[in-house]
């Protein structure tokens, strides 16, 4: 496993981020619920899981911007309650939200932002230029923030997140409310990015095929890590193709399943879904010998919402919809992650 | 990626450290943005005019008429308005200094708040900052109602008008300290309402800026002298009325001659001084506030 080798580095090089049992718990809520890792630096390492399941918990706790309940977090060497300024100058940060001033310039805001971290002054003008240019923005650099799209929007934060060099860069969701377009050019600028800078990446998403660009993820639900590794790994360790067959009568298919074949079937969105070795030789054998009709069927190698079902036994969509109920009996939580 | 691409170190670049060096910075970059964003929005500077525009040469010469009535005689060109007019500067003032500072629920709202508020900076520095930039923009709004003076029979003397501006610039520097103060509790836009009822327009209407603190009954007196506004209209009136052609009668009917404390005359010094400790309490409680929340 992958744990061991970055436990052994991090002895070598200081661990960009090192968590130890952290938790955190509005009234009886558990948000977070004890969670350890650490991520190598240099590394970009994903928290990939359902909205509501901790992930911005985590970040915010991360960045010193919300207190641990409990248990322990490191960035960039330093600790998030004891040394918070110590570790919000090592970090740069991309926020689900825009933080930009719609009425300042994509300069101003920049400027704004070098001497708010202290960036010298006779450095500022050149790693403006850098950051600009690196995200596609240095013709635009004289216009004002509110006639950028929300793909410029973003793009320019991340450039901003980049400004003071920081050690970690934290993305919440860095491309959340994107049109599909947007979100893959975000993508290659983030790719981009990983390869001209030294530099830690620790970001959350909810989209399955973006925890893809990760050197490493961890899949978390309700507020709990269930599995971390590489996402190559995490396919591989699913071992079974997904088998999904769409049926008049899903109980029936469900209980043959289990009866002719001793496999145990889940229901997710509507589609009777099972996991087998060797999904084209298994279809053959469904149809001789299940005994209930199907009006379709398909067949898929493990991708990472496999990874995500075998892992937590609910497809992602279904997770989000549980967990908008619980957080829905709990309105104030939003109120307090808003801040 | 080619070998030509600029590569960057991981850590060329030394980030703030907690020096006082680094404070300012944040201070000034504060303060220049409140102006950025003040001077772009020529709309909002012409329509923070029109009401004291309204007040001034509407409601001041429609009193005007019935006022003059009980003036004593030979009052020249000094009228109802000219008593008005610093009183309707420091509404300017008021107005303009409670909207610098309460733009940081805005701030809230649309998220750049946190861009400030996670920043390895002291969140004094950005309180202060915050602060001068509400306190510049309300004092250059105010020099733009400065100029109309003449129309009223205020006459442009340079010391009159250094004093007024050292008085407005006092004042907005004490009204935004409360306007930051009241922000910092503050998560909703709509707020802003309650606040300009239940704070801003009774400290307004309390504070002498449109009718004379004499004569009054006793309940109304009391209030009007507890309303930290009254120490910064009065020294602005009696600066007016020392440069305008007015007998001491008609000065004594405006009550230009300074606001009483039972029958003690409050001296200009002690009216500065007393909005100065109050402004100096506000901008702590400012700083408190934003240091706690996270």
């Amino acid at each position: 496993m992958g744990r061991g080798f970055h436990a052994r580095l991090a002895c070598v090089e200081e661990a960009a981020v090192e968590v130890t049992d952290l938790v955190k718990r509005y009234g009886d809520l558990d948000a977070v619920r004890g969670i350890s890792f650490t991520v190598a630096a240099g590394e970009t390492f994903g928290f990939l899981g359902p909205n509501g399941a901790g992930k911005s918990t985590t970040i915010s706790m991360l960045c010193t911007l919300l207190r641990p309940t409990s248990g322990t977090a490191r960035v960039a060497g330093f600790d998030v309650v004891a040394e918070r300024s110590e570790v919000r100058r090592h970090i740069g940060l991309v926020f689900q939200d825009t933080t930009l001033d719609d009425y300042l310039t994509a300069e101003e805001n920049l400027r704004f932002h070098a001497e708010l971290y202290g960036v010298p002054r006779a450095q500022t003008a050149e790693r403006l230029g850098e950051v600009l240019r690196m995200v596609g923005l240095w013709e635009r650099r004289s216009a004002l923030v509110r006639t950028f799209s929300g793909g410029m929007k973003r793009r320019l934060e991340i450039a901003r997140g980049l400004l003071h060099s920081p050690r970690v860069l934290f993305l919440d969701e860095p491309t959340v409310g994107l049109d599909p377009q947007t979100r893959s050019h975000i993508w290659n600028y983030i790719d981009d990015l990983r390869k001209r800078e030294t530099i830690t990446m620790f970001l959350t998403t909810h989209y399955m095929d973006e925890a893809e660009h990760c050197d490493r993820i961890a899949i978390i639900d309700e507020g709990r890590i269930v599995i971390m590794d590489t996402p190559a790994k995490l396919k591989a360790s699913v071992g079974r193709d997904r088998v999904r067959l769409e049926t008049p009568d899903t109980d029936a298919a469900i209980a043959a399943l289990r009866a002719v074949f001793d496999l145990e079937a889940t229901l997710s969105e509507g589609a009777v879904t099972v996991y087998v070795p060797g999904g084209e030789s298994f279809v053959p054998r469904l149809f001789a010998d299940l005994g209930v009709p199907i009006s379709a069927i398909s067949i898929a190698r493990p991708t990472l919402d496999d990874v995500f079902m075998t892992y937590t036994g609910r497809t992602i969509r279904d997770a989000e919809a549980s967990s908008n109920e619980r957080m829905a009996s709990q309105p104030w939580i939003r109120a307090a992650r808003r801040r | 990626m080619s070998a030509g691409l600029s590569r960057v170190a991981p850590a060329p670049v030394r980030v703030a450290g907690g020096r006082w060096q680094d404070d300012l910075r944040a201070v000034s970059m504060v303060w220049r943005r409140e102006l950025i964003r003040f001077s772009r929005n020529r709309l909002r500077i012409i329509t923070a005019l029109v009401q004291p525009v309204l007040f001034l040469f509407v409601l001041g010469t429609g009193l005007s008429s019935m006022v003059s009535k009980g003036l004593p005689a030979g009052s020249g060109n000094v009228n109802f308005e000219t008593f008005m007019f610093p009183g309707v500067v420091g509404m300017t003032v008021l107005f303009t200094a409670i909207f610098s500072a309460v733009s940081i629920v805005w701030d809230r709202e649309f998220g750049f708040l946190r861009e400030m508020l996670v920043a390895p900076v002291r969140r004094g520095a950005l309180v202060v900052g915050k602060c001068l930039g509400g306190a510049t923009v309300a004092t250059s709004q105010a020099l733009i109602m400065l100029v109309l003076a003449g129309l009223v029979g205020v006459p442009y003397s340079p010391v009159l008008l250094a004093t007024l501006v050292g008085e407005m610039a006092l004042a907005a520097v004490v009204i935004t300290s409360l306007g930051i103060a009241l922000a910092a509790r503050m998560s909703q836009v709509e707020s802003f309402q309650v606040v300009m009822q239940m704070v801003v327009l009774p400290l307004f209407f309390l504070s002498g800026a449109l009718f004379p603190l004499k004569a009054l009954p006793a309940w109304l007196a009391v209030l009007t002298r507890a309303d930290p506004l009254t120490y910064i209209i009065d020294p602005m009136r009696r600066a007016v009325f020392e440069h305008v052609a007015a007998s001491p009668k008609l000065a004594a009917a405006f009550g230009a001659r300074g606001v009483t404390w039972d029958g003690w005359r409050v001296p200009i010094g002690v009216e500065l001084g007393l909005t100065a400790v109050i402004g100096a309490v506000l901008l702590t409680i400012a700083i408190a506030t934003f240091s706690r929340t996270d």
